[in-house]
This record gives C-alpha cells, structure tokens and sequence, in this order.
C-alpha cells in the first residue's frame, strides 16, 4: 500500500517541491546574501537586507498601498456586491444575461483589462476625459493614471470593474442555499423586502461573505499585473505595491537580496493575516459546518 | 420610495412569491442597466474602437465608427505574431491543464481514499501550497528555470512551474470528490478481480468527471491569462498572448485604434471558452469558496 501512495503522489510531490517549495527556500537564502546574480552566494549580510527594505520608503509606501487596496477592495466591493445579488436575486427578465454579462470582467486577462483602461483614460485623447469635459469636468493635465494624488484611487476603479463580478456571482451562489421559506415566511409576518433581506438573507450569506472576503485580501496583497500594466508603480511610486516592487529590485536592478527580503516580508504579511483571519473570523464557519455536508 | 413600494405589494397577496414576479421594481432594471452600462462599456468600446481610425478616434473620442474601417483587425489577423502568440498560449494552457487534471487526481485519490499514517500531514503540505503567493517565489523560480534548468524561452518551462501553483488548489477541490463515492463501489471492484490500477482508471476517473471540469477549467483560464512568470520566462517569439497585447500597447502607443483591433481579438478565446464553460467555472469557484 505503501508503494502505490508513494506511487500516485510522487509527480504532483515532485512538482510541488521543485517549483514552490524550492523557490520559496531559495528566496529566503537569497534574502540574507548580497548577490547580484553572477558567481557563487558568498556575501553573507544577515539581515541586512531586511533592515534596508523595512526602512526603504518606496517599500513602505508599497505596503500602504496594498493595505489601503485590501480595505478599499472590501469597502466598495462588499455592500456593492451584496446590494446588486440580492437585486438579481429577485425574480426578472433577462435574469440569465445579466449574470453572465456581469462575469466578463473578470474572465478578461487582467494585462488584456489594463490595456483597455490604459488607453480609456489617455489624458486629453482617452475617452473617460472627453466624456468629463462634455459635462464640463476638467481632468488633470498628466491624466488621472499620471497624477499621483489620483493614480491608486484610478487603479481601484479598474479593480472595482475587474472583480465587482466575482463578488456578485459568489454572492448569487450563496444566496441559492439561503432556503427561500424563510423569506416568504418572513413577508407574511409583515417584514418588508429590505427588513427579510438586513435580518434574514445577508446573516445567513455569512460564510459567503468572509470566505470571499478572504480571497480578495489575499488578492490584495499579491496585486501585480493591472497596476504594472496601468502605472509600472508610478507617478513618482504613488502606486507602487510590494509585488510590483520586488519584481522591480530583482529583474531591473538584479537585487537578488533586496528582493528576497521584500517577499520573505510579504509572505509572512499574508500569513500572518491568513492565520489571523482564519482564527477569528473563519473559525466560527469552520466549527458550525461539517465539511463534507458543505460540498454538493 | 423601494421599501414603500415592497411592503404594500405581499400584505393582501395570498402568493407573494408569484406576486412578486409579475412585477418587478422599475429600479431593479434600471440598476441592471447602469450595472451592464459599467460592466460591458470598457469591452464594448474597445471592439468599436478597433473599427475606427486614429483620425476618427482623435477628432471625437466617445463617436462611433463613421464610416466602419476594417483595416486594423485585417492588419492584425495577417500579422504572424498574433498567431505565434496564440499558439504559444494554447499549447502552454493545454500542457498545464493536463498535468494539473492527471497529477491533482493522481494524489487525491489516496489522500482522500487510502488510509495510511502520513495522509493528513502530507494533504496539510497541499493547503499549506495555498498560501504561497506566486509572486513571492517568481524571482528565485525565474533564476532556477533560467539557469539551473535551462528551460526559459520554452513551453515546459512555463508550463511545469504553472502547473505546480495550480495543484494545490486543484487537490483542494478534487479531495471531497473522491471522498464522496461510496467504498462499496470500490469493494466490489476488488472482489471482482479489479487491481488498483484498473479502479482508478476505470471507476474513479469517470465518478470525479465533474471535479475534474472544474479544476480543469480553472486551471486553463489560469494559465491563459498568466502574465508575471511568463514576463520573466519569455522572450521574442515564444511570447503568450497576453504578454503580445502589452507589447503591442507599448511598441503602437501612437496607433490607439491597431491596440484595440489586437486587444479585442486577444479577448476572444477567453470569452469562448468562458461562455461555453461558465457554469463550471462559477460552480467550481463557488465550490472552492465554501470550503
């Protein structure tokens, strides 16, 4: 029996290893040699690398950037989301359209999706600021993706497009198990439409929620192909996050050490909120649902 | 004005439900078509540009085609890279996918249906692939394939360490399918003389068919989409379709109207696939959310 685990587990163990977990070894190693690429790993500096990157401000301007994308994703995408389920939940025409037009988006690669909104908000030229200066909107001179006051809120419109679907198609999904009595029930109390859906529905969209939730942290955090697509991290790092700045040290600038620093320090950020979240948030769908009745 | 309009309607309906249906808040459609407006202007707009010429797109940004000008996508469809490009990105999406499908189920089948001492530890090292972020291992991946392997510039080379991010997630999945066949199935088998070999082949393989779509799916629509590994493993003509759109964007930045000719026929494959696998795609990500 022995033989035959070995057996089925050995290509997917193998690949594993060698493309995830020796990598992720590698970065650590890397993280604490002064290394440009050529020749053998000799210059051993310890942390130093790490002490450069946690006190580099484009790193910690980087990180704010993903912290405040992780807030804002779920600020906006969260009530948005939940507010159009719940509306093409309700029984309509077109309803089958409408929720495969809603998923485009996110289906779309997102380099395929930057492009497009690159040359949309084209200063002067781009459509988004001639549709503005009909309405007698002025937009700035070195457009919205070149002024720093307003690149990452720009970004977070184009991420807002990107994934407001996924949000909206998890969300219908969840709202399929919310057992529709309960609803019919609580209208013929009395209850309101808004009152069944506040009290009701959005409680029992619960693990929905935070699950989704979860993912779009994760997301967050490693974000890197829209915004070197929309901004390449500028103007002036308004926009840079860390992904985008550890590609930067180790591609560009060969850092090999600052790079492996930057994505010691990003993994132990996502793991450390995984862990967390899991801990207090998770755990509470993790404790109330048996795992194998949760699957169809 | 919504909630007044919803508390009068059930009151003296004895079928609210039915009531319901008949008639539906005009806001309903009116925050639908905003919400497509939204959703389908960027794609829409990009489609009409690559029929416009730059003259056109210029002089009147959010106008029409006037007249339709065929001449960008002509230029697009007769350029070699579009098609170089296109094939590089399906023979890595298909390369990945299979080891995805054949591996993923390889292991799950006796970390879901074999009992030996290590089974949780080593499914736990799987989840734990979960929270590896790709981009954290991509600059030591990179050197590894590049040097150590000699492997950049070619469809494995991409395709291996794709596949191996993919697996986590596609075991993730496939575990509970497995779990979920009755062992009197497989008990029968045995007794009729089956090896294991022929149980896997012949029974489990077609029972976790569903599981197998999904992961199948996601992992295509993964690979096709990829950007960063293929960024640094990828050069000149052995470039994915994605990474041929931002060139193309960066090398035509004068020529608005060829960027979204190229843009737009990049976008299709994806959307073919997508409409015709949609609901094993939202089934499988819904899936993957509940657990």
């Amino acid at each position: 029996m022995a033989i035959e685990v070995i057996a089925f587990t050995a290509p997917a163990l193998a690949l594993f290893a060698m493309f995830v977990v020796w990598p992720m070894l590698k970065a650590i190693q890397f993280s604490l040699f002064k290394w440009k690429g050529f020749g053998p790993l000799v210059d051993f500096v310890g942390l130093k690398n790490y002490v450069s990157v946690l006190s580099n401000d484009v790193f910690i301007g980087a990180l704010g950037h993903n912290l405040f994308i992780v807030v804002a994703s779920i600020a906006i995408q969260l009530p948005l989301g939940i507010a159009i389920a719940l509306l093409l939940n309700r029984k309509m025409r077109f309803q089958g359209i409408l929720r495969t037009v809603v998923f485009v988006p996110y289906v779309l690669a997102e380099v395929i999706a930057g492009v497009v909104w690159f040359q949309l908000l084209q200063p002067k030229y781009g459509v988004i600021d001639s549709v503005l200066a009909a309405i007698g909107i002025q937009g700035p001179a070195q457009g919205f993706l070149g002024t720093p006051e307003y690149a990452l809120w720009t970004v977070m419109v184009v991420l807002t497009w990107k994934y407001l679907g996924l949000a909206i198609i998890l969300f219908l999904a969840g709202l399929q198990s919310v057992p529709q009595e309960l609803d019919e029930a609580a209208q013929i109390d009395g209850a309101s439409w808004w009152q069944t859906q506040w009290h009701i529905t959005i409680p029992l969209l619960g693990p929905t929620l935070r699950t989704w939730a979860f993912l779009s942290m994760v997301g967050s955090l490693q974000l890197f192909d829209m915004v070197w697509i929309l901004t390449k991290g500028g103007p002036a790092n308004a926009t840079t996050t860390m992904a985008t700045f550890l590609i930067n040290e180790g591609t560009k600038r060969s850092n090999y050490g600052i790079a492996g620093a930057a994505s010691v320090i990003l993994f132990v950020i996502a793991l450390t909120m995984a862990l967390l979240y899991q801990r207090f948030i998770l755990r509470r769908d993790n404790e109330s649902t048996d795992p194998k009745k949760a699957r169809r | 004005m919504t909630a007044a309009t919803m508390t009068a309607a059930p009151r003296e309906d004895a079928t609210p439900t039915r009531r319901r249906r008949r008639r539906t808040n005009p806001l309903v459609y009116f925050v639908a078509l905003v919400l497509v407006a939204f959703t389908l202007g960027p794609v829409l707009y990009a489609i009409l540009g690559g029929f416009r010429t730059n003259a056109q797109l210029a002089a009147n940004p959010a106008g029409m085609p006037d007249p339709f000008v065929w001449s960008n996508y002509v230029n697009v469809l007769t350029d070699a890279r579009f098609w170089t490009y296109a094939l590089n990105s399906s023979v890595v999406a298909l390369l990945t996918t299979a080891m995805v499908v054949v591996f993923g189920l390889m292991a799950a089948y006796p970390l879901s249906r074999y009992h030996f001492k290590f089974r949780e530890p080593l499914y736990m090292i799987f989840v734990a692939g979960l929270l590896f972020p790709a981009t954290v291992a991509v600059i030591p991946l990179f050197i590894i394939i590049s040097k150590d392997l000699g492997m950049s510039n070619t469809w494995w080379g991409l395709a291996l360490p794709q596949a191996a991010f993919a697996l986590p997630m596609t075991i993730v999945i496939l575990r509970p399918f497995l779990q979920a066949i009755p062992s009197e199935i497989e008990e029968a088998a045995f007794i009729d003389g089956a090896s294991r070999l022929q149980v896997f082949i012949r029974m489990m393989v077609p029972l976790a068919g569903p599981g197998l779509v999904t992961v199948g799916v996601l992992a295509f629509v993964g690979s096709w989409n990829a950007y960063l590994l293929p960024l640094l493993l990828l050069q000149g003509n052995m470039r994915t379709l994605p990474l041929g759109v931002a060139d193309y964007s960066s090398e035509h930045s004068a020529d608005t109207a060829g960027v979204f000719a190229f843009t737009s026929l990049a976008m299709i494959p994806a959307m073919i696939f997508f409409l015709t696998m949609q609901r094993r795609i939202v089934g499988g990500l819904s899936g993957a959310v509940k657990g």
